[in-house]
């Protein structure tokens, strides 16, 4: 009796700690072995990103030259002044502006600069003097009675970061510094509309992030036309030559690049990184029929039908075989003798006096009518010789449009001084900074989040360490950029801002993510059944046996109490 | 992310940023300021949309048209104020400049004995610009973008790819102007500043393979080696080292339409003029051979080689077999070929030429060559003085008063009997079963009297593993021990076999290279979708200078027709020939695919069968059992339960 007992004690303990075995080593082990590698994500860095909080800050200047204000003004003058401009544009998204000022008097050396006999030799010895920073600006407010501006003109903005604004006539001396203050708030607000980020541009640049209300058509097609921000360009021109038999072309594009485009292009090296291609092709021909306008004896391309030019010419550009950045097509077609001359019609039935049209976030395409270089008894093929100038000019325009670079509309009373040869003022930039690093930070952080909802959601996509490094070094990278913009630093902030969307693009579009993606876990349980089912269903009689034996033992204990 | 997928409204717009450079200068009166604005319709494509839209339009567009004038005038202020910035280049004298790219096309017909024809277009872009200093070349004329891009990306010497359908038989055709082997093949010569070779030629092939829709990117590190001998530049260059040479064949690969068109744009003509406009895929695919090339190497461009010039030769080869599909009639003409005549030449070739191989019938006995063409021209080609007609397309007179050429041979007679040629070879598997074969290689001299030697290399991937200690070669029944081996062992998943060796054919012989081999077992994912078709084992490659008959023209500057001068020709004694011998097709073990689940249940099945006598053993209770009483006592007992009387 003694016997059986324990040989059945021994029996319950041997199946016990089997399955104790089992639930503790075999299934973890399993799970270990057979479950997709995920490394790990900071997630909750992720989600705080996912919610944008961006404040954007500009240091702003403000220098009083001599009689503007009096000696007892001059004591009060406040040192800085902080003001906030708070917006929230969607439930994701808050944006908040920052405008540090600072106030000063001008010492010597400006008032010199200051005293020279025009706005534009002002600026450029305010320049020499003092090289500022990225994103920052300087206003000088002059005296009423200062011959720097002209009659009807109250503000000047020059090449660089300066801008000179004339007190106002009703600012006579002897009010007290804060009215002062007061009156001259609103206009260097306009001028910091004006020279540094605006509302509208900050919201265009997040326009991906933020489906904007559509009441605002024109500020959609701006924001539309210029190309995504891109860590670089291809910018590619095409000369179409559809008649090789009758016209031999030339044109002198390698001196065109480097005299016109180039210094543009240097000045944006910072933004971002450009290259320079150009071909010929032949026998390129548009894809719709010019019809014969018998009143101006020429052909004209009707505007409803330029959608339909680009086509057939795009399958002849080609990509770029060595990158792949965006690319910038810039064509220059000269029509056919037999299709000369031909000019473009707007929707007025006006002749558009460019003779050439422009496609958002493509290119743009110019036609050359090449037929007054000969006369009628000429001898095909006639060699011409294309006027760059005038080339260079339409593209180096629609140039600055695809880039972004936005002519703004400038308040009355403002005037803006003629770029110079690199043709791009320093402002321009810095505007052109400030909205790219906002559209950066905005397309980075949409990358890291929906790639986190993805892996989250799909389980069985592998993570691995490269994927998890690229998360990381993106998400440090967006935190180093919003961090930058709240100090103002405008070009570390861009810098932090591209390599945030490289490595959050690299994450995203690993070829690695999509293995495995197509395993799903049922598949994995069925192909393990024939082990699971004879290995589980004894452990679970034994079980199921033990706790009937105890179940019973505790009522013969209780029967026996009673 | 679609650039013209935005339906937003059409608008029309003048930009008119103050740019300083569209000053005109003082003297130069032709550049008006109104050149500087470029009006700008805003999303051509979504045209069409937005026309719905008309009711709120036109009063958008009118304020714009609006503002237009208003900067416009604003830029003529501008433009006046800074009348003294300097205009660039105003004052361009400009005698036209002289090209320094050349682009010539040619056209080689020859009549096959086998009845067959065969055409061979060559088309010659040369530039003179240098891709190897480190400046960057960006403005292309003749010359196409793309290529362009891809030798100074990736800093390459020499790029030749080849794609192939059908295999040439040279024992019935000939040698061919240019060999290819059946599929693609690519080799290419990296600058010797290239540091990372394996790397570069990764990203290279897969350019490749976006350039010319083909599947390059198939190639890895399993099928690409570095012959040492085999493959010496084309161009100029001294660099032999084979660190930089990385030479794949695709013998799968299958060439059509999508890869004709691509290799087409790459033309400056495209296919709109010139001898181009034959090339139409649905008549150049009902072939019995297609081959097209690209060839890209450094030449010189004189005597002295003191200018050097990149050369791009883009080659197409093509026999049409008439003979069937001509009712018993042999003639052919180009219309019956290419279902095209010719009506111009490329109006950017500096020369556009037709030549007709007549050398086999220099009196006009066997065939007749209509229309007649007054232009004869003799050149060597593969060690043979050949006669041919030529017609030049850049002469009007070419085309006659019909304006258009169609040149036609009719066959008067069926005789004459080929030369042999001196070099070809073959190949095949034998052996039987699974698990071991032999690959036999035979090479043929032909020469009645001289012996040459020849470059042979194999390329066997890894999941053939060469037993090289069974590597026997002999000719005439005697052992022919070769003065050079180059054996490179395999490494499973990493590299194929590399096999080179020099070998001297001796006269009138044929010479056998025999190589047993083992067959792999592969991953169940690293076979092909169509596994039982068989695993393909790329051509061999012999190279050799072979004894020509007749001397040779080493000049190299010397105007020659362009398929005689691809490969060449350092003495007159001698001639270059590649040849290719047929790829393999070798059937590997090929398991069930359904085993690996197979494998799972089975092995999971087993274990828990081990599991369950385990758990038996280790959880029952034993117990004594009494020994069963034998028969005689339970029939007993049965009886006395029966008569009522207690068992024993």
């Amino acid at each position: 009796m003694a016997t059986t007992e324990v040989e059945r004690r021994r029996g319950q303990l041997a199946s016990l700690s089997i399955a104790a075995v089992v639930i503790i080593v075999g299934v973890p082990l399993w799970w270990r072995t057979t479950e997709t590698y995920r490394a790990w994500l900071p997630v909750s860095q992720i989600n705080e990103l996912a919610n944008l909080q961006l404040q954007l800050s500009a240091d702003v200047e403000v220098v009083f030259a001599r009689g503007t204000v009096t000696p007892e003004q001059q004591k009060k003058v406040p040192l800085t002044k902080t003001q906030d401009e708070e917006h929230t544009v969607d439930e994701d998204t808050a944006l908040r502006y920052r405008y540090e000022t600072k106030y000063r008097t001008a010492n010597i050396m400006e008032e010199d600069a200051l005293n020279q006999t025009s706005a534009a030799d002002a600026d450029l010895s305010l320049h020499t003097l003092s090289e500022s920073l990225c994103g920052s600006l300087v206003v000088y407010v002059i005296p009423e009675s200062s011959s720097l501006l002209p009659e009807d003109v109250d503000v000047y903005i020059g090449q660089r970061r300066t801008a000179l604004l004339r007190n106002g006539a009703q600012m006579r001396v002897g009010r007290t510094i804060e009215q002062l203050l007061a009156h001259l708030e609103p206009r260097i607000r306009q001028v910091l509309k004006v020279m540094s980020f605006s509302h509208t541009d900050i919201t265009a640049a997040l326009s991906g992030r933020v489906r904007l209300s559509p009441g605002n058509k024109e500020s959609i097609a701006d924001s539309m036309r210029a190309f995504k921000s891109s860590p670089g360009y291809e910018i590619t021109f095409s000369l179409l030559n559809p008649d090789p038999k009758s016209h031999r072309l030339h044109w002198d594009i390698e001196g065109a690049v480097q005299t016109y485009i180039q210094p543009l292009l240097t000045k944006l090296a910072p933004v971002a990184n450009f290259s320079i291609d150009s071909q010929t092709l032949y026998y390129a021909m548009l894809g719709v029929n010019p019809r014969f306008d018998s009143s101006r004896n020429a052909y004209t391309l009707n505007s409803d039908s330029l959608a339909h030019v680009i086509n057939p010419v795009e399958a002849r550009l080609g990509s770029n075989a060595a990158s792949s950045n965006p690319v910038l097509n810039f064509l220059l077609y000269a029509p056919d003798a037999q299709h000369s001359p031909l000019y473009i019609q707007d929707r007025q039935k006006q002749k558009v006096p460019s003779n050439a049209f422009h496609s958002p976030r493509w290119g743009g395409i110019m036609v050359y009518n090449v037929n007054s270089f000969y006369g009628p008894e000429a001898v095909f093929p006639v060699d011409i010789d294309i006027d760059m100038a005038k080339v260079m000019g339409v593209f180096l325009a629609q140039l600055r449009l695809l880039l972004g670079v936005q002519s703004t509309t400038t308040p009355p009373g403002f005037l803006v001084a003629p770029c110079s040869s690199t043709g791009l003022a320093d402002w321009e930039l810095d505007r052109l900074m400030w909205s790219r690093s906002v559209e950066n930070v905005a397309t980075a952080a949409t990358t890291i989040t929906s790639l986190a909802q993805l892996l989250d959601q799909i389980g069985n996509i592998v993570i691995n360490d490269n994927i998890a490094e690229q998360v990381s070094s993106a998400v440090a990278s967006l935190q180093l950029a919003v961090a930058e913009l709240e100090a103002g630093n405008l070009g570390f902030a861009l810098q932090y801002s591209k390599e945030a969307i490289l490595a959050s693009e690299r994450a995203f579009f690993d070829p690695s993510l999509l293995h495995l993606l197509y395993f799903p876990d049922d598949q994995k349980f069925a192909i393990y059944i024939p082990l699971f089912l004879p290995m589980c269903v004894p452990i679970l009689l034994s079980l199921l046996k033990i706790i009937s034996d105890a179940r019973q033992r505790r009522k013969e204990r209780q029967a026996k109490k009673d | 992310m679609a650039p013209h997928g935005c339906s937003y409204s059409a608008l029309l717009l003048i930009i008119c940023s103050v740019s300083v450079f569209i000053v005109t200068d003082s003297q130069d009166t032709t550049l008006s300021g109104g050149h500087h604005a470029a009006a700008v319709e805003d999303n051509p494509q979504a045209a069409t949309e937005a026309a719905e839209k008309t009711s709120e339009q036109p009063a958008v567009e009118e304020r714009r048209w609006e503002a237009t004038e208003v900067e416009e005038a604003t830029l003529h202020e501008a433009a006046a104020d800074k009348q003294d910035t300097p205009a660039p280049e105003t004052e361009a004298p400009s005698p036209v400049p002289q090209p320094k790219d050349d682009f010539q096309e040619e056209l080689v017909i020859r009549p096959l004995h086998s009845g067959d024809i065969y055409a061979s277009f060559q088309f010659r872009t040369l530039w003179e610009t240098d891709f190897m200093s480190g400046n960057k070349v960006s403005h292309y004329r003749l010359f196409p973008k793309s290529l362009g891009q891809v030798i100074s990306k990736f800093s390459v010497r020499e790029l030749h790819i080849s794609f192939t359908q059908g295999y040439w038989r040279t024992m019935q055709w000939g040698q061919p102007f240019q060999p290819a082997p059946p599929g693609a093949e690519l080799w290419v010569w990296f600058q010797d500043s290239v540091t990372d070779v394996d790397g570069t030629w990764k990203e290279l092939t897969n350019v490749l393979s976006g350039i010319f829709c083909a599947s390059l990117n198939f190639i890895d590190s399993t099928n690409t080696v570095q012959p040492s001998a085999s493959f010496k530049p084309l161009g100029i260059g001294n660099v032999t080292d084979h660190r930089f040479l990385r030479y794949a064949t695709l013998p799968r690969e299958i060439v059509c339409t999508e890869n004709l068109t691509p290799w087409k744009k790459l033309l400056p003509c495209g296919s709109k003029a010139g001898l181009t406009v034959l090339l139409k895929s649905e008549k150049l695919f009902h072939s019995s051979f297609h081959s097209q090339a690209v060839h890209i190497r450094p030449v010189c461009q004189d005597w002295q080689c003191k200018t050097t010039s990149w050369e791009l030769r883009q080659t197409l080869n093509v026999v049409f077999d008439l003979h069937t599909s001509g009712q018993g009639k042999r003639e052919w003409s180009l219309f019956k070929m290419f279902s095209r005549t010719l009506t111009e030449a490329c109006p950017l070739a500096s020369s556009s030429k037709i030549y007709i191989d007549i050398t086999d019938d220099p009196q006009g006995e066997l065939f007749e060559l209509s229309p007649a063409t007054p232009l004869l021209s003799q050149a060597m080609v593969l060690g043979d003085r050949r006669t041919f007609s030529v017609y030049d397309l850049t002469q009007p007179v070419t085309f006659g008063t019909v304006r258009s050429l169609n040149p036609l041979i009719r066959w008067k007679s069926s005789e004459g009997d080929m030369l042999r040629p001196l070099l070809h070879a073959e190949r095949y598997v034998a052996g039987y079963g699974l698990q071991t074969g032999e690959i036999h290689t035979l090479m043929y001299n032909n020469h009645p009297y001289r012996s040459f030697p020849v470059l042979l290399l194999d390329t066997v991937p890894w999941y053939l593993r060469l037993y090289i200690h069974t590597l026997t070669v002999t000719s005439k029944g005697k052992d022919n021990k070769p003065s050079y081996i180059h054996y490179q062992p395999s490494k499973d998943r990493l590299r194929p076999h590399l096999l080179e060796m020099l070998v001297q054919l001796p006269p009138n012989s044929v010479t056998e290279v025999t190589v047993q081999f083992e067959r792999a077992l592969l991953k169940w994912t690293e076979y092909t979708p169509d596994p039982n078709h068989g695993f393909y084992v790329g051509s061999s490659v012999i190279s050799s200078l072979v004894p020509s008959i007749v001397a040779m023209d080493t000049n190299i500057t010397m105007d020659r027709p362009l398929f005689s001068s691809f490969f060449p020709c350092k003495e007159e004694s001698s001639f270059f020939v590649r040849v290719y011998t047929e790829p393999l097709l070798v059937n590997l073990p090929t398991p069930d695919f359904s085993m690996p689940y197979n494998v799972i249940c089975l092995t999971c099945t087993v274990v828990a069968v081990g599991y369950g006598s385990l758990y038996n053993l280790l959880t029952r209770s034993f117990q004594i059992e009494e020994p069963s009483p034998g028969l005689a006592k339970r029939l007993a007992n049965i009886i006395r339960r029966m008569r009522g009387v207690p068992p024993l």
